[in-house]
């Protein structure tokens, strides 16, 4: 096992990540921004160095940099967290190059699953169905048009490199597609340093469920069954729940060995999620994470599985600690994520919290990276904290999350808090009538 | 002469306007980036630009101008 790792990221996921570490006796160091020189993670590491100014490009992204700090701290691996670097081949390779062991899969593997279209075309090949959509890259806005009147409307247009819902849109008919075509592409091209554009058939309201997947070195690849991350604003995740509501048993056998199907095609090591869209007795591939999920909690408070410290163990060269008979499903969890944003419109509230006063209990779980005094600025995403909830049943689930939110008190910014209030309540999330379409429906 | 300033703090994206333009009424004139969201800035008043007062990825505060508008 290592002794010591260099955590790649900020907030939540590092103080996250840098307390499995010291669970295992790994020492923990991390990196900051000079607008994070006060962050939680900061103070929870070992060491921590600063790696550059605000701006994600010039710290957290700058690969230089953080391979100069892991090699003076003389760490053994290098975790990456999600966002930022974790699924940047480059900064893997850089990290084998240097001796030094970057949690998380291949580099090549990474490279296939990062490109939406050959991971598609690679799922179609290891025979997990994928919605009918482009081969290769869209060129022009002729050819979407072309495939949208063939397929016909509504259609999906995403960034070939995209994720986190940037560079996504639907479109119903031509003119909304041809403006999409312009938007995404300028988008795609700002935020992936790559224009291309691929086109996917949309469903009507399909239920976005994932399968989180484990592998080893030695070719052992398990499930952790499935989350149902379907309620979303602007195409990202708000609330997320383990295991998924309502699939029959057929459904979930199949979903599960197209995840472990997928995860072998790929000699898959390390943890990963396969994104499906289910609808009705249905279930499409969407895309693969090669990385941690921000979601990744439920599957622990209901698997009773660190993930993170499997994830070291595996990066370490060990086999997996659990089998796949040994995996079993107790109860219920929800995810609810408090962003720093307005409740009605989701727009972005950076500012100081003067208040974090969230409720503690044996059955809620707060993964943050804030505190009362902690400034959050704009340079980063809006996620302030994760409050995970776990039941004996999604009634009781529920119930219990509903009197949490309540306790809830954060003064200084504006936060979604009454938002997930709101969609707790709800008689139709509360009766599981979820779609992705639930929060454009309903508010 | 009317000022048009950023709602809220973060990095100017795009400057989608250049001095002598004209803009309408609600005519998105920029695009900020905060917290990994993109926040179109629009024009209040018609008018012609006389001035744009910061560059593409600048770092902007909260009610600073970005553009003069006459």
């Amino acid at each position: 096992m290592f002794t010591k790792v260099l955590v790649a990221n900020r907030g939540e996921i590092a103080c996250r990540i840098i307390q499995s570490c010291q669970l295992l006796g790994i020492k923990a160091v991390a990196i900051y921004s000079e607008a994070d020189r006060d962050a939680l993670h900061v103070h929870l590491a070992e060491e921590a160095y600063e790696v550059g100014p605000a701006r994600v490009f010039e710290s957290y992204l700058n690969i230089d940099k953080i391979l100069a700090v892991a090699k003076e701290a003389k760490v053994n691996a290098i975790h990456p967290g999600y966002g930022f670097l974790s699924e940047n081949p480059d900064f893997a390779t850089r990290c084998h190059e240097e001796g030094i062991v970057f949690v998380g899969p291949s580099p090549e593997t990474m490279m296939l699953m990062g490109d939406k279209v050959s991971a598609r075309n690679h799922m179609k090949k290891a025979g997990v169905p994928v919605i009918p959509g482009s081969v290769e890259p869209i060129a022009s806005v002729d050819e979407a048009v072309t495939f949208a009147e063939e397929q016909g409307y509504p259609v999906m247009l995403k960034a070939a490199a995209g994720g986190g819902g940037i560079g996504m849109e639907k479109a119903g008919d031509k003119e909304q597609l041809k403006k999409a075509f312009q938007s995404n592409q300028r988008r795609a091209m700002n935020y992936f340093s790559s224009g291309s554009l691929y086109i996917e058939k949309a469903l009507e309201s399909p239920r976005h469920i994932e399968v989180q997947i484990i592998g080893d070195r030695g070719g052992n690849v398990i499930h952790l069954g499935e989350r149902d991350c379907s309620i979303q604003r602007r195409h990202q995740k708000v609330i997320e729940e383990a295991p998924a509501l309502d699939l029959s048993e057929g459904l979930l056998q199949r979903l599960r060995k197209a995840a472990i199907q997928a995860a072998k095609s790929l000699q898959y090591e390390n943890a990963g999620t396969l994104e499906f869209l289910v609808e009705n007795d249905d279930f499409y591939f969407l895309e693969m994470n090669t990385r941690l999920q921000v979601e990744h909690p439920v599957t622990e408070e209901v698997t009773g599985v660190d993930i993170v410290r499997e994830q070291l163990n595996v990066a370490a060269g060990e086999a997996l600690g659990i089998d796949q008979s040994r995996v079993q499903m107790q109860g219920h969890a929800i995810e609810t994520r408090i962003y720093a944003e307005d409740p009605k419109t989701f727009f972005p509230s950076p500012g100081t919290i003067d208040v974090f006063d969230i409720p503690e209990g044996e059955c809620i779980r707060l993964d943050t990276g804030v505190q009362s005094g902690t400034e959050v600025t704009p340079h980063y995403d809006p996620l302030l904290a994760k409050l995970i909830v776990s039941g004996k049943s999604r009634e009781d689930t529920i119930e219990k999350l509903q009197e949490t939110l309540k306790g809830c008190n954060i003064q200084g910014l504006k936060t979604n808090i009454p938002f997930l209030r709101e969609v707790t309540n709800h008689p139709d999330y509360t009766a599981g009538k979820i779609t992705i379409n639930f929060v454009n429906d309903h508010f | 002469m009317a000022k048009i300033e950023a709602s809220m703090a973060g990095n100017l994206w795009k400057v989608l306007k250049q001095k002598g333009d004209t803009v309408k009424a609600g005519e998105e004139v920029a695009i900020l980036e905060s917290m990994k969201m993109e926040i179109p800035v629009e024009a209040e008043t018609a008018g012609e630009v006389k001035a744009v007062m910061k560059a593409e990825g600048e770092f902007v505060d909260e009610g600073e101008a970005l553009f003069e508008i006459e």
